[in-house]
């Protein structure tokens, strides 16, 4: 099989999410290209969520291993930081895995939809219980209708 | 600030985050909720990414955490002092105080750095801009609530106030009026006394520092110092 350069960029987006095992890695904007040189030598750029994510050493070992399965021996993880990763940068694909799991949008007010049974915050609220939860990226809500609890990403 | 960071301002707001995430860390399984204690260890995390970014662009960062002795850190004494009066001591009130100083000034410093021309230098400050937003909001909400809480949070977090203002002239050399067009409001409508500007103790980025920063660095550096290169 010859492999190209968009297979390398594919495969590594292919990954999926150490925490969120749900989204790729690429739906989340993680990925950001793979170049492929003339000897073979693969060079793919990542962007970290957060600066002190501490899936990013997971993240670079699992995009080797997906690539070295894939017959790409020679593969170099390179990490760069502009544009700084926004949620933006997650695609419509990525944000409904998240929500088909329960993982709610941060919603253009700043207010997320419950993803259990979609309630939209009024009357009765859905109120944020923490701005940090089991991720970085994620705040904890409390949904007052089906009064059950979710995560929301976080704007960013 | 100067148009092109210095190495010396990128090693100084290096130091003051590593040393602000060790210090955080001190709460982690110690907070007064599960919640908050999730949250003040993401915020550790984040100080512990923006050190990484900043002592990587300076030098090797390993080199630079683990092998240094206490008069070669450039951060200000507000990083270092402990969490609440006394050594040891951990107050939540008194935290918050900290929290909402350093945030307010870490921000200031990272939106200059995202504007400077050292395109490597941006880079960081944008990516730290964006979560010291969240830390500065963090500390803000809890002064409103432990201000307009009850007597006792008020008179803790007034008492972490107190004995943390005179660190904020260092800390906030060259952006001091800015800082205080955030940090004052919030004092306000915390309904909490700003304190008066008395003694300013300083030194810590000249390599000067008190000794609270000697028993931070012992527990930090210990194990690298005694299995260079230790992994797991
Ligand atoms: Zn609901």
């Amino acid at each position: 099989m010859t492999a190209t350069r968009a297979d390398a960029a594919a495969i590594a987006g292919a990954v999926p999410d150490p925490e969120l095992r749900v989204v790729t890695i690429g739906e989340l904007g993680i990925v950001r290209g793979a170049e492929q040189a003339e000897d073979g030598h693969v060079v793919v750029t990542i962007t970290p969520t957060y600066s002190g994510c501490p899936a990013m050493d997971a993240i670079r070992d699992d995009i080797r291993s997906a690539l070295a399965a894939a017959g790409y021996a020679d593969v170099e993880v390179k990490t760069v930081l502009s544009p700084a990763w926004s949620t933006d940068m997650i695609t419509e694909s990525g944000w409904a895995a998240l929500e088909r799991t329960g993982i709610a949008a941060p919603g253009p007010s700043g207010t997320p939809t419950c993803p259990r049974c979609g309630h939209q915050g009024r009357p009765t609220p859905v109120l944020q219980i923490s701005r940090y939860a089991s991720t970085p990226c994620q705040s904890l809500w409390s949904c007052r209708s089906c009064l059950e609890p979710f995560n929301a990403i976080k704007k960013l | 600030m100067s148009e092109v960071a210095t190495e010396v301002e990128l090693l100084g707001l290096g130091d003051d985050a590593l040393i602000a995430a060790q210090r955080l860390a001190e709460w982690v399984s110690r907070a007064p909720t599960l919640e908050e204690d999730v949250a003040l260890a993401n915020i550790a995390l984040d100080q512990l990414g923006a050190a990484r970014m900043l002592l990587a662009a300076v030098g090797d960062e390993d080199e630079l955490a683990y092998r240094r002795d206490d008069h070669q850190f450039r951060n200000c004494l507000l990083a270092e002092l402990p969490l609440g009066p006394g050594r040891g001591d951990l107050d939540f009130g008194w935290t918050m105080s900290w929290l909402l100083m350093l945030s307010a000034a870490q921000l200031l410093r990272y939106t200059d750095l995202a504007g400077g021309s050292d395109e490597q230098a941006a880079a960081i400050g944008a990516k730290a801009v964006k979560e010291s937003t969240y830390h500065l909001d963090h500390a803000r909400q809890w002064m409103l609530r432990l201000g307009g809480g009850t007597e006792e949070s008020q008179r803790r977090v007034q008492q972490g106030l107190d004995g943390l203002w005179p660190y904020g002239h260092e800390l906030t050399e060259g952006i001091r009026d800015r800082w205080l067009a955030i940090v004052e409001p919030v004092l306000a409508e915390a309904g909490l006394k700003r304190p008066d500007d008395r003694w300013r103790p300083g030194g810590g980025r000249d390599g000067r520092h008190t000794e609270h920063l000697s028993y931070l660095l012992a527990e930090m550096q210990s194990l690298h110092r005694a299995h260079p290169g230790a992994q797991w």
